[in-house]
């Protein structure tokens, strides 16, 4: 636990003592801002932030694998994983420390978007739960992102290419379940299939998390995504530490 | 206090350590020499329990390096070739992080620090960010990262290398200062520090041993500097029995 939070606390420290976390937040809180407003904020007249949500998953598909390319590849590329690993510190304390602190931090910078919440509160009477759902969806969401991300910044020492497969995975796993791509599917695929496919994507469970609704099988799709690319990360930092 | 046994690496067609055993006490210092690619950094990684071994494997203070890695760990001191160090942590700060991940808290972490940094002599940069130092400081940041819980056992790859006359004077001096209570495994080059701090060498070549001795019987063996030892044993194919 103690090597989990000294991993944790170093992380997180070194977003705001690099320019990444500054150039993130700014680069994020513009587009939060600004996208929901291009696409009719006030002009739909409601008092709710399905605008601002609505845009999340496009805009985590190439931020969040922004933050998370360095995880790994920068401390192999440096070799300061020799130092991490050679502390008394396991493979599974390092990634979920790393892991966390990047979750936190995203967690953070959708905290800062709490202006949003405020302009339609201030404007009309909206519905507080319908904004929370939101929030928790797109904070399982970027969780998801994440693992995928901390995924691909193992796999290889270049940021470069881990940024690009970890938005490839991320944008399939969105795209996939969009209306347009399932009906296109539906035309030679049997629709079991579509619904599989449909389900596997992070939007439809997005979707639902955004009208409110709580089920447990989305927000258990997010956890098992999560462990399942984590877990992953483990085996494949265990055998690829040293290479 | 390290045993190890028959350790066996390779790196795709390459065998890097091939059937690697001996044991170091307390006391004692080692000098591990070998030309560049010999193996010898290999062997400390997978002592620090960085590397697996393909076969084979090693004990620290009663502790596997297979089954007990984070005990392992606890009990030693590993300096890599590299000094790998976070560069935009300051050096204060990255020694607290060392603090946090070894659990050293409260008193102890004051009394390590104020131990450690002394000697390595790091004060004068202690508030400043580690990429801003020189080769030299780096170094001396990677030994003072190592020594902070002080540990039994000290795997030290090539200490020495890039610092200065002085520097190199004053780590040999703490190695030595050391030697008496600790185990010391030091990877080298340059031949007068064997001289200077080992009290026993072994030459590997290939991954293989090649000689296991000390220094001065070495001297006394070949009749001739350490350097022409050195010369002799790694470039002969057919290696006499010593």
């Amino acid at each position: 636990m103690n090597s989990f939070v000294a991993v944790f606390k170093r992380e997180l420290k070194s977003y705001f003592t690099t320019p990444i976390a500054y150039v993130f937040l700014v680069v994020f809180l513009f587009f939060a801002g600004y996208l929901p407003f291009k696409n009719g904020f006030f002009e739909i007249r409601q008092a709710d932030l399905y605008f601002f949500f609505i845009n999340m998953p496009l805009l985590f598909v190439f931020l969040v694998p922004a933050t998370s390319m360095r995880l790994w590849a920068e401390e192999r590329r440096v070799g300061s994983i020799e130092l991490l690993l050679t502390l008394p510190i396991t493979v599974t304390q390092a990634v979920l420390g790393k892991f966390f602190s990047a979750w936190l931090f995203l967690i953070i910078a959708l905290a800062l978007t709490f202006p949003m919440v405020i302009t339609v509160c201030f404007l009309g009477d909206p519905d507080i739960s319908l904004i929370i759902t939101g929030y928790l969806g797109t904070v399982l969401m970027a969780g998801g992102f994440l693992s995928i991300g901390c995924f691909f910044s193992i796999v290889s020492k270049n940021q470069v290419i881990s940024f690009v497969l970890s938005v490839v995975t991320c944008a399939i796993l969105v795209f996939a379940g969009m209306p347009t791509t399932l009906s296109y599917l539906s035309t030679f695929l049997p629709s079991g299939l579509v619904s599989a496919i449909g389900n596997f994507s992070f939007q439809l469970h997005f979707e639902s998390l955004q009208k409110g609704l709580l089920e447990f099988k989305d927000i258990s799709y997010f956890i098992l995504m999560i462990i399942g690319w984590i877990v992953a990360s483990t085996y494949v930092l265990d055998e690829r530490k040293a290479c | 206090m390290i045993s190890i046994t028959e350790l066996r690496r390779s790196f795709g067609p390459i065998v890097a350590v091939d059937g690697v055993s001996f044991n170091v006490e307390k006391g004692q210092v080692l000098g591990f020499l070998g030309p560049n690619g010999a193996g010898k950094s290999t062997v400390m990684k997978m002592l620090a329990c960085f590397l697996r071994p393909d076969s084979g494997t090693a004990a620290i203070c009663g502790n596997d390096i297979l089954k007990n890695p984070i005990k392992v760990r606890q009990c030693i001191g590993y300096l890599a070739e590299n000094v790998p160090l976070y560069n935009e942590m300051t050096v204060g700060d990255f020694l607290n992080f060392v603090c946090d991940a070894r659990n050293i808290r409260g008193k102890d972490r004051k009394k390590s620090l104020d131990r450690v940094v002394p000697m390595c002599s790091i004060e004068s940069v202690y508030h400043q960010t580690i990429e801003t130092l020189s080769k030299g400081y780096k170094r001396r940041v990677g030994l003072a990262q190592t020594l902070i819980h002080d540990p039994e056992v000290l795997i030290l790859d090539e200490p020495t290398d890039g610092l200065d006359p002085n520097q190199k004077h004053e780590v040999r001096d703490l190695i030595n200062k050391m030697s008496q209570e600790k185990c010391i495994i030091v990877s080298t080059h340059i031949l007068e520090e064997v001289d200077a701090v080992c009290s026993r060498t072994i030459i590997i070549s290939r991954g293989k041993i090649l000689v296991d001795s000390t220094p001065k019987k070495l001297k006394e063996q070949y009749k001739c500097s350490l350097d022409e030892v050195f010369r002799k044993i790694t470039r002969a194919k057919q290696i006499k029995p010593v």
